[in-house]
């Protein structure tokens, strides 16, 4: 108001110095910038150690065969190969190659070294066929012949491979039929049986074994049983027919050890004359392995064949995982943002959320199994399920109890973004909403959270990429390494809440750790990691999408 | 203005703001014409603070029914805190205090037994910065009938385009009322609030500094504007901006750091005011 003249200072002006870094600031750039780019070199190496590993391993390669000095035959896949330190004392660095020579059966391996200066000749026999096995892995070998009910039909690799692929696809038909009746309909009679057995039980258990409606009851289900047994033998019947039918075709092998070996045509997944192949013929096979890859069931301890429940299970996980965490998640921040009053409670309540983040997720786990498996679904199954017992049905790690506790596990993440979200939302709309007679909830109903709402979809899509990340609590509270039943199927109630599930993370463990055949199974490993990448990359793609058409349409900057 | 630098009669000569700063209170220099006037709105002996800070001293004057009241002072002088508790905006913040009465219509605006979310149904009020609602031209004009629970849609549409008719912007808003509001102009987003602060028709509409966020052409129409709703809505403005004060109002009132020093009609407040001090002011002399 009252307006100072002017002085001059008398003290000297401060000179900034010219030389320090920090007033030209350059040296930040670089600092910063090196930052990023570390952080960046790190993902993206990663992510191409993943990739091309992971792109590579169904590629089909060629078989050679590979004879050494002390007479050995050898005929498989070269995986890869290395240097290493002999004890001669001439030669100190020599290569070798670990070579997938299959035929389990017969060498009790699936891989062998070979060094490389024991080889005395390496060829490509031009009938070298691979072969896929239902079971003891993969075979190598040359065919010799080909019978169909005990009389050969073929003996030259032509005719044979011809005759293969005339019956191959019949042969694998009548295969998916007998899968089929194993577990679908002996699956749908198994259960009407025990669908009677309970009934049974729950009136034993109400009335006793003495009353008159336990009697009755209990012909009704001796009735059941009795249709079912005959419902069942003539399912066998029709798989054993089957059977008889798929055992006449015979494809005779040799080994390149010159043993013949007889497979039945019901065994072999594919097969293929991998030094014939064209590009085009290996891109056949490759992409027929994918298919498989992607949309079968895994077979030889999860080694080979596919991960479709796997890739199932976690998407129906995170999935059920997101709707729990998010509605509790926006209601804490809601509460903790716009009706409590700031404080010292707030600030603790607020502080422990965010240790929460911290806390080991596989503490998480013990939690989830302590409390929804043993004290909330052992509750459950008391309640509703008593018959079944001691059979568990809630009581046990399950698909719901694993969404539920990393949904707890995310909790945090939601939290904090929704707040972060809320806060953002200018005053001047909730004034906005006040001042034309707005209550709080309506307020918060109609302006605040749309508005928030993109901040809140960021929350839900970091909490799904942790979630779905996540394995050390499912191995305690779910995933298992084979589940029988996919969680949400066609037989009522369609989604089994109760059951334990196939996880892509989990399986990824179990291919890299658990598995026997530990070599056959690491390429795997990289493809079922690209495969997760991928699911979460496309998850939160989805998400992303969502986000920015709610940005376009309630946060568009208009100045 | 030519208007406003003529010279008047030499005033009291007294140093009253430099008293007020030291902490000492005047009564507050109310024209005697107010006294004519019927009441919409009156304030008596009204004193606010935040935490340990007073905003408002003994604030007593009536806002006039059908007439537009400026509210002018130098910045944090308390007229937008005034303004803001009017309608009782100011309760949101937990670290209020009041002290003192108000009454609109007769009825106790400060009341224990009085209905926070009803009383400002009967009052519109339009921000310093445009704050239209993420939704579309419609559903924002409607807004408040919506949270009443209006659902009848042509009383909705008559509700609409008779706000958006009486706030000057249907002809631009006719065509885009099912397009978002964010995409407007500032000057459109502020005259689409004016929209929604009348839609309800309200007993006094509250406006607090419409124009600070605008280029001078929408200032203009805001301008327009309300001497267009002049009669029909009694106004209280605030305003940093003395032409627009003795341009759009009838009365004006000074106030300084939380006190009201001098209240009266526009034109004796700009052209020939009690006080030396409202006359430094008015003229650009402080502030």
């Amino acid at each position: 108001m009252s307006s100072h003249p002017l002085e001059k200072s008398t003290l000297p002006r401060r000179r900034r110095s010219r030389v320090s870094l920090f007033a030209q600031g350059e040296p930040m750039i670089w600092l910063t910038g090196g930052g990023l780019a570390i952080a960046l070199c790190m993902i993206t190496g990663l992510l191409l150690l993943i990739l091309c590993n992971g792109i590579a391993t169904l590629w089909p390669a060629s078989v050679p065969q590979f004879q050494t000095t002390d007479g050995s035959v050898y005929m498989g896949e070269v995986t890869r190969a290395e240097s290493f330190r002999s004890n001669d004392e001439k030669v100190r660095v020599l290569q070798r190659k670990l070579v997938r020579t299959g035929n389990y059966e017969i060498s009790g391996e699936h891989f062998t070294w070979i060094n490389d200066h024991d080889v005395k000749a390496e060829t490509r026999p031009e009938w070298a066929l691979v072969v896929e096995r239902t079971t003891w892995g993969r075979f190598y070998g040359v065919p010799e012949g080909f019978t169909l009910g005990g009389t050969t039909v073929a003996s030259t690799p032509e005719t044979v491979w011809k005759k293969f692929n005339e019956y191959h696809n019949a042969v694998s038909e009548r295969r998916a039929k007998i899968r089929a009746l194993e577990t679908k309909e002996v699956g749908r009679v198994n259960r009407r049986l025990e669908k009677a057995r309970l009934e049974l039980r729950t009136v034993e258990m109400s009335k006793g074994t003495d009353s008159s409606v336990w009697q009755s009851e209990n012909l009704k289900f001796l009735e059941t049983e009795k249709s079912v047994t005959t419902e069942f033998k003539q399912l066998q019947e029709e798989i054993s027919q089957l059977r008889a039918e798929n055992s006449r075709y015979v494809l005779n092998m040799k080994t390149a050890q010159g043993k013949d070996i007889a497979i039945s045509l019901s065994d072999v997944v594919r097969a293929y004359p991998a030094n014939q192949l064209s590009t085009v013929g290996k891109a056949g096979i490759y992409f027929s392995r994918w298919h498989e890859f992607l949309c079968d069931e895994p077979r030889e301890a999860n080694s080979e064949g596919g991960v479709f429940p796997a890739i199932f299970g976690t998407v129906i996980m995170t999935l059920l995982m997101s709707l729990a965490v998010v509605p509790f998640g926006v209601m804490a921040a809601l509460y903790l943002r716009e009706y409590a009053k700031p404080g010292l409670v707030v600030s603790a309540v607020r502080i422990s959320i965010n240790n929460l983040a911290g806390v080991p997720s596989i503490v998480f786990g013990v939690f989830g199994l302590g409390f929804f498996c043993y004290l909330i679904g052992a509750s459950i199954d008391e309640l509703f399920f008593a018959s079944s017992l001691p059979n568990p049905t809630f009581g046990k790690g399950g698909i719901l109890w694993a969404s539920l506790t990393l949904a707890l596990l995310t909790l945090p993440v939601v939290i904090v973004a929704t707040e972060e979200a809320l806060a953002a939302v200018p005053n001047s709309m909730r004034e906005g909403s006040y001042a034309c007679g707005g209550s709080k909830w309506q307020t918060i109903k109609r302006i605040v959270l749309p508005r928030a709402l993109p901040g809140i979809m960021t929350g839900m899509i970091l909490a799904m990429a942790r979630g779905a990340g996540e394995v050390a609590p499912l191995m305690l509270v779910g995933a298992v390494k084979l589940a029988p039943e996919l969680p949400v199927d066609s037989v009522a109630p369609f989604v089994h809440a109760e059951r334990s599930f196939m996880h892509l993370g989990f399986h990824i463990y179990d291919l890299g750790f658990q598995s026997q055949n530990s070599e056959a199974a690491k390429p795997m490993v990289f493809t079922t990691t690209l495969l997760l990448i991928v699911l979460i990359f496309l998850l939160n793609l989805l998400a992303v999408r969502l986000r920015t058409r709610l940005r376009r349409k309630f946060v568009s900057a208009a100045f | 203005m030519d208007s406003m630098t003529v010279q008047s009669p030499p005033k009291k000569k007294s140093n009253r703001l430099a008293e007020i700063a030291a902490g000492k209170t005047f009564p507050t220099e109310t024209h005697d014409v107010l006294k004519q006037e019927p009441a919409l709105l009156e304030v008596s002996n009204f004193n606010l603070s935040y935490g340990a800070k007073q905003a408002l001293f003994d604030v007593n004057m009536i806002i006039p029914k059908g007439k537009v009241t400026a509210l002018v002072g130098p910045s944090g002088c308390g007229k937008s805190t005034l303004l803001r508790s009017i309608n009782r905006i100011n309760d949101l913040l937990s670290t209020v205090r009041i002290n003192g009465e108000m009454t609109l219509n007769g009825e106790p605006v400060y009341a224990p037994s009085v209905d926070v979310i009803e009383l400002r149904k009967r009052m519109g009020m339009v921000f310093q910065k445009p704050n239209p609602f993420p939704m579309s031209v419609y559903e924002n004009v409607i807004y408040s009938l919506r949270i009443d629970g209006e659902r009848n849609k042509a009383v909705l549409d008559e509700v609409c385009e008779r706000s958006l008719r009486g706030a000057a912007i249907w002809e631009e808003a006719k065509d885009r009322l099912h397009e978002s509001a964010l995409g407007m102009s500032g000057g459109q987003q502020q005259r689409l609030c004016i929209a929604r602060a009348i839609a309800a028709e309200p007993e006094v509409l509250l406006m607090d500094e419409p124009c600070s966020a605008l280029d001078p052409i929408a200032t203009n129409k805001i301008e327009d504007l309300i001497a267009d709703l002049r009669g029909e809505y009694t106004i209280v403005i605030v305003t940093h901006n003395m032409q627009q004060a003795a341009r759009v109002s009838d009365y004006t009132a000074f106030m300084y750091l939380g006190r009201l020093i001098e209240y009266g009609p526009t034109s004796t407040i700009f052209q020939n005011p009690h006080l030396q001090e409202t006359q430094d002011y008015v003229t650009g002399r402080f502030g």
